[in-house]
């Protein structure tokens, strides 16, 4: 500790020293003038840490500085999102936070919510598909969501995530667009979406709201079927599969997003340059060919579309927690 | 079979040669650090997968994951750090077996084994991949709350002491798997406001803690033991023929068993040394040397835990669904290349599965070399003197515990688990049942909740489906053997007199 101050210390003392001299000429390219951490909440190898890591690399060619990528885990991504809030703001330490950070705060897991970043950019998010065993009676999402209506509630399972997890949200969201209550199906709270998909081609539960990405593989081995997505537009990765406003006219769409942000009061400068960056990052060809490869959804917001997104999220997802009973303190 | 010339011009390339050479070094290396565990090999590697070919970049994870798995034995048997938890069975027999000057013999059976186990498991997915699919998807909750089930039962078996202690030392276990948030009801428990508590205690630094940390503290109290007689290993692979030929059973059991288990998504490697460590000393001849430096059941739970790896590609290559953490990251990346798993990947693009087993084997191949090169050169750990030794170890288990998710808190973690683990074996509670407990405990709880959310709260769906009642009658059988034994021995004894 002593040593790095110290080194912070006399690097300091260099750059008042040369910095005079070198505004002029460097300007606002200052930044970043060494490595920059980016903290992700979750493990290594998930689709986070992977879209994290894309990104890193590529900005580490648009800025000329190494990114280093560090998994925080722990807490259920409590501990990650508060590393990447209670940071320095100087911009040497970012972070990759998800869609938990709007639901976190309703079930009173943490005090941190979307205001406690500065916003740098949406890069990506995921909608919920509606799947069903290809052995299902249901072809299509109006089958299903009559049969749905007409069942007694609690008769039909559905799984995708945890309890109170995005896609449970998802599910308890679309039956209360229906004027059903949060519970008329009842959730099995799953390990993830991959379990829960082979529960669902085991025939352990009748349907499964996970994003077609997830589903994918399962549904190319024929046995599985995705019905709808929860978006307002449909995947152009996978163009066969309907909205559900189109098909049964319900309009209710929610997604799982990821999106840059750092701590509260970065340099606007900084926090400017960093959003042009990130920017330059979403149109690159390896991104792209990246996000297409993983059939993720590219979503662009730049700081003020990263903050709309996430305050429309918020209360979504706010609404959604409380219908299904899920909101405390 | 032009599709085997292809996959064989895939794999004759340099880019291959030096991603499979380069890999399998530092999986060696990674594996072999304590707490550094091949699924974080494996995840390192994606950044790099970036930039390869396809086949170099599945051909990284392959080899990588087998040697981290294999090399993470050599911490077990050296200094008792179970180097993953796949090790951690066996790790108490291995550790005793260098106790008694050893070693060779020791970390010779986990590689000789290791090696045979991954071509076995190699082999099994190349001929019945299909088949053995189509068991995994047959299993819902039901058939893996009996299998987790089943699994918890071997605590009794793998411990020295009396079952009594061992149950007890299983049901602590449990009451930590409770800890957090990650439970079927998604409620926050026993986390006392800590938000590090929230994600629940994670097996490795408990792993680390009870293991290691504990020995150190034993070394403190103890006085120095009988030094082990220096003088250099022996041959590794010298006794091994032997013991192939003298356990071939037990290491056939061990490599069905793994494969089995591996295919499974979510029982994966670290269940199959457990059940394979549990099966072996319960159809032992000599049960009684189990725990004293034995190696039979290092045997059949060391071929295990390596087939199992290969039975974790079943499931990832046909339906995406991981088999385990180190297939879920290899997913991703089979994605990223083109190579999207599913019956398809089998049919049009044959040629790059059979690329693929022959990555498998190669990497299981070169992994004798190179073990026995990883073995030669960690073996001056056991002649660095104790004073030496045992701070190196202790801050190696605090790195370790810290690289996992770059949280100090796993080093408190590592040093409670640490003193719970030495209070246990000071009283005779074994600390592998503990362990047990911890890796199944999340599996049993959320398996039977979700089975009895989806049957409404009936019982009956446990018994009705085919595979879960064979499943629950093997578990009934092994409640009731032991009562059903001494009733026989009860009803024979009047005979004679």
């Amino acid at each position: 500790m002593t040593l790095l101050s110290r080194r912070g210390a006399l690097a300091a003392g260099a750059l008042a020293g040369i910095a005079p001299l070198a505004r002029p000429a460097l300007g606002q390219g200052r930044y970043p003038n060494r490595p920059v951490q980016v903290i992700v909440p979750w493990g290594a190898g998930g689709g986070t840490d992977a879209t994290a890591r894309i990104v890193a690399a590529v900005l580490e060619k648009e800025m000329g500085q190494p990114f280093n990528v560090v998994n925080r885990t722990g807490g259920s991504g409590v501990v990650g999102h508060s590393a990447i809030a209670q940071a320095a703001p100087d911009g040497y330490t970012i972070g990759m936070i998800t869609v938990e950070i709007c639901m976190m705060h309703w079930q009173g897991l943490t005090q941190l919510t979307r205001n406690s970043y500065t916003p740098l950019a949406l890069m990506n998010e995921d909608p919920p598909g509606v799947q069903v065993n290809a052995n299902s009676p249901h072809r299509d999402i109006k089958s299903l969501a009559d049969a749905i209506k007409a069942a007694p509630a609690g008769r039909l399972k559905a799984s995708g995530t945890g309890q109170g997890g995005i896609w449970h949200l998802a599910l308890a969201g679309w039956l209360g667009a229906m004027g059903l209550r949060a519970d008329h199906v009842r959730w099995v709270p799953s390990n993830g979406a991959a379990p829960a998909m082979q529960d669902l081609a085991a025939g352990g539960v009748d349907l499964v709201t996970c994003s077609v990405p997830e589903a994918r593989a399962i549904i190319e081995a024929g046995r599985a079927r995705s019905l709808a997505v929860m978006a307002p537009q449909r995947n152009p990765q996978f163009p066969d599969v309907p909205t559900l406003k189109e098909s049964i006219g319900v309009d209710y769409s929610v997604g799982a997003w990821r999106g840059m942000a750092g701590p509260l009061n970065m340099p606007a400068e900084i926090a400017q340059a960093l959003t042009a960056a990130l920017q330059k990052v979403w149109n690159s060809q390896e991104f792209k060919d990246f996000m297409n490869a993983r059939g993720f959804g590219m979503i662009w917001g730049d700081a003020q579309g990263l903050a709309a997104h996430m305050e429309r999220t918020d209360g979504t997802l706010g609404a959604a927690m409380r219908a299904a009973g899920l909101v405390r303190g | 079979m032009n599709a085997v010339l292809e996959a064989f011009g895939m794999v004759a390339t340099t880019e291959v040669a030096i991603a499979i050479l380069a890999s399998a070094a530092y999986g060696m290396v990674i594996g072999a650090l304590p707490g550094l565990t091949a699924t974080m090999a494996t995840a390192l590697l994606v950044p790099v997968t970036f930039y390869l070919s396809p086949i170099a970049a599945i051909a990284t994870i392959i080899t990588a994951s087998a040697m981290a798995i294999f090399s993470g034995d050599i911490p077990g048997a050296l200094m008792r750090i179970p180097g993953t938890p796949a090790s951690a069975a066996y790790t108490d027999e291995a550790y005793a077996l260098t106790r008694k000057g050893q070693a060779e013999i020791a970390l010779g059976a986990s590689l000789w084994f290791s090696a045979l186990g991954g071509i076995f498991g190699t082999v099994a997915l190349m001929i019945m991949a299909p088949a053995l699919a189509e068991m995994a998807l047959s299993f819902s909750t039901f058939e893996y709350f009996w299998l987790s089930f089943l699994g918890l039962m071997c605590a009794t078996l793998v411990a020295r002491s009396s079952p009594i202690k061992a149950i007890a030392a299983a049901l602590l276990g449990l009451l930590v798997t409770c800890i957090g948030i990650e439970n079927p009801g998604g409620v926050p428990r026993f986390t006392f406001g800590f938000t590090d508590l929230l994600g629940g205690i994670e097996v490795l630094p408990a792993l680390v803690g009870v293991f290691a940390v504990s020995e150190i503290m034993r070394a403190m109290t103890a006085a120095p033991p009988p030094p082990i007689p220096h003088r250099p290993l022996g041959s590794i692979l010298g006794g091994q023929w032997a013991l192939t030929r003298r356990y071939q059973k037990q290491m056939w059991r061990g490599n069905v068993v793994g494969v089995l288990v591996g295919a499974l998504p979510g029982a994966g490697a670290d269940m199959a040394a457990w059940i394979a460590y549990a099966n072996s000393k319960r159809f032992s001849k000599e049960p009684e040397k189990f725990g004293t430096g034995h190696p039979e059941g290092l045997v059949e739970s060391g071929a295990a835990n390596n087939s199992a790896l290969a039975g974790g590609w079943v499931p990832a290559t046909l339906f995406g669904i991981p088999g385990d953490t180190i297939t879920a990251i290899a997913i991703g990346v089979l994605y990223m290349k083109g190579l999207n798993p599913g019956p398809t990947l089998f049919t049009e693009k044959a040629s790059s599965m059979y690329a693929l087993y022959m990555v498998f084997i190669i990497a299981n191949i070169l992994m004798i070399p190179l073990g026995i090169m990883m073995i030669r050169a960690s073996r001056h750990v056991l002649r660095a003197p104790r004073a030496a030794a045992m701070p190196m170890i202790l801050l190696l288990c605090a790195v370790g515990a810290f690289a996992i998710g770059n949280n100090p808190f796993a080093i408190v973690l590592v040093a409670v688990f640490g003193v719970i683990g030495y209070v246990m074996e000071r009283n005779g509670f074994p600390v592998a049942a503990m362990v047990l407990g911890i890796v199944m405990g999340t599996m049993v709880e959320q398996n039977f909740v979700t089975s009895l959310i989806k049957s409404d709260g009936d019982l009956l769906p446990f018994f009705e489906r085919p595979v879960s009642s064979v499943l629950a009658a093997m578990t009934v059988a092994a409640l009731l053997w032991p009562a059903f034994v001494w009733l026989l021995r009860r009803l024979r004894r009047p005979v004679p007199a």
